[in-house]
């Protein structure tokens, strides 16, 4: 009994934690067709800044702020410097965000060295929490309640704002949204800040858990995929149940059949986009 | 004199190599409604879409109420008070009516949300509905009222008769005469001759990309020559 209800809060914390990393991916990757390669990247970046932040003595949460915001402006600087220049070039796209990936993890190296770089938990954070006589890590729970307050947040910008209208907008029929006076670019732009910021912040988020070490940014992109290709491309709901059950499904697969965890994993991705290519809740693409 | 709402001078415009419009020139005067008249193919659209800054006239001069928008993006020509009703309607389909209406507003004028939904009391009692779902005649109604959320200084229709029933294509016409009492100008491309003379002031005929016939329209639509050469295939 205990497994099972330990194995599901971290399936579901875990969950959260690949809500914040493919968020911003689906996002970019639906709203501007951009596949960013890099997002792995700037996940392992966010986590490496964090760090460093709270080596200097920044509260966690500031810290976590500051590496979103830090990792945003780089993401908006590769989007209007690079990535903007390429628009509608998708493998062009995929090549150079891989190759922004590789210098991002070669940075990383060099600055911060090959060990991994532990991040603390907030203070606060720290006890167990006892719910019906079983002691839950607080600190996984209170990942999950801000995955879900971020998921909310931006459910609300998208869906409920004049702004995530026109973005939407932007989406439907680009040059029709410009004829209207959308400046779609900006807000693209904007989109892309967005997503580096979620990856940035989901880095430091996850510190406590996974930490900062060389080859996050390899062991995060897969799963961002997973969840994109299940949840389905661009869809908010998607990337959220995507992450759930990539959570569910690599735990529990982990836990039970420890040899076969990449096959648990990708099996269902494989099946998805034979049997559903647009996946769960992904639009079909027009 | 009055400076003239639309003018197109001598308007070159390409699709890549194949050369569209030679030559185009028109005016649009203040307050008055305009009718671009054309078979299939003629450059009708392609004119619209030069004005919105879609394609860029090269050569060639395109001013607003006097002031040179040729070359400029189409958000900043938006922003000079062109609006357009494109051909196909084009509404944003994943949003809902309310949500096409809000994206497009600009300005403080005529037009509101609420003064678009009196106008057309369907458009209100479909306000939370995916605009994708509406019929034809309802997406017009919304591509012209969202069109008018911008509170534009000139409005241009590329065919709103396309495809509606007789009844529907009487409303809108209906419509586009209010806005024009209303004093806005309009340039109206349009395949139904009877709707667009109706409604025209002074018509141009466009013929593969020339201008074939200008003028007023009742003498427009007297001379049964030019219609005949112009527009009849029938
Ligand atoms: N995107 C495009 N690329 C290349 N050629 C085009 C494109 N759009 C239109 N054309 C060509 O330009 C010419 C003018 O087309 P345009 O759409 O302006 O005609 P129109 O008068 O609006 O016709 P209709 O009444 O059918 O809408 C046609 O020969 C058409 O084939
Ligand atoms: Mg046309």
């Amino acid at each position: 009994m205990q497994f099972w209800i330990i194995q599901t809060l971290n399936s579901l914390a875990m969950g959260g934690l690949l809500f914040l990393l493919s968020a911003g991916f689906s996002l970019i990757f639906g709203l501007m067709r951009i596949p960013n390669l890099a997002h792995g990247g700037l996940f392992m970046l966010g986590a490496y800044v964090g760090a460093m932040c709270m080596q200097w003595g920044v509260p966690f949460w500031l810290a976590a702020i500051a590496a979103g915001l830090a990792v945003g402006a780089l993401g908006t600087v590769l989007e209007g410097g690079l990535l903007r220049r390429m628009a509608g070039n998708e493998q062009g796209q995929v090549l150079i965000t891989l190759g922004i990936s590789f210098i991002i993890a070669d940075l990383c190296l060099l600055t911060w060295g090959g060990d991994p770089v532990p991040l603390d938990a907030p203070r606060m954070l720290r006890p167990p929490v006892f719910l019906a006589g079983f002691a839950f890590p607080g600190y996984r729970l209170a990942v999950l309640a801000f995955a879900l307050i971020v998921a909310l947040g931006l459910w609300l910008l998208l869906e409920r704002t004049r702004l995530g209208a026109m973005i939407r907008a932007g989406v439907d029929d680009r040059l029709m949204a410009r004829s209207v006076g959308i400046r779609v670019s900006r807000l693209f732009s904007a989109v892309f800040f967005l997503g580096a910021f979620l990856a940035g912040l989901g880095g430091v988020i996850g510190g406590p858990i996974l930490s900062a070490y060389p080859g996050l940014d390899t062991d995060m992109l897969p799963l961002a995929l997973v969840v994109v290709i299940l949840g389905g491309v661009g869809s908010l709901p998607g990337a959220l149940v995507g992450s759930f059950l990539v959570g569910i499904i690599y735990n529990f697969g982990t836990a039970l059949f420890p040899d076969f965890a990449y096959v648990i994993l990708f099996l269902p991705m494989v099946v998805m986009l034979v049997v559903k290519p647009s996946g769960l809740f992904g639009r079909v693409t027009r | 004199m009055a400076i003239d709402a639309l003018t197109l001078t001598d308007i070159d415009a390409y699709y890549g190599d194949s050369h569209v419009l030679h030559r185009v020139s028109l005016t649009l005067k203040q307050g008055e409604l305009l009718a671009l008249l054309g078979r299939n193919g003629a450059g009708k659209s392609t004119t619209l879409a030069t004005v919105m800054g879609w394609l860029k006239p090269r050569p060639g001069r395109i001013s607003v109420f006097g002031e040179q928008i040729g070359g400029l993006s189409p958000e900043a020509i938006v922003a000079k008070g062109v609006a357009l009703v494109p051909q196909g309607r084009r509404i944003f389909p994943s949003l809902s009516v309310r949500e096409n209406l809000i994206v497009a507003a600009r300005g403080k004028g005529r037009w509101d949300m609420e003064r678009v939904f009196d106008t057309f009391p369907r458009l209100r009692e479909r306000k939370s509905q995916a605009a994708g779902s509406l019929s034809g005649g309802e997406q017009q109604m919304l591509a012209i009222g969202r069109a008018l959320m911008s509170n534009p200084r000139v409005l241009m229709m590329d065919e709103p008769s396309e495809g509606l029933a007789p009844q529907i294509v009487a409303e809108v016409g209906r419509i586009i005469a209010g806005l024009r009492e209303e004093g806005l100008s309009i340039l109206l491309v349009e395949q139904n001759l009877d709707l667009a003379m109706s409604l025209a002031n002074d018509v141009v005929i466009l013929n593969t990309g020339r201008v074939a016939a200008f003028g007023n329209a009742a003498d427009i639509a007297r001379n049964q020559d030019v219609i005949d050469q112009n527009l009849g295939v029938f």
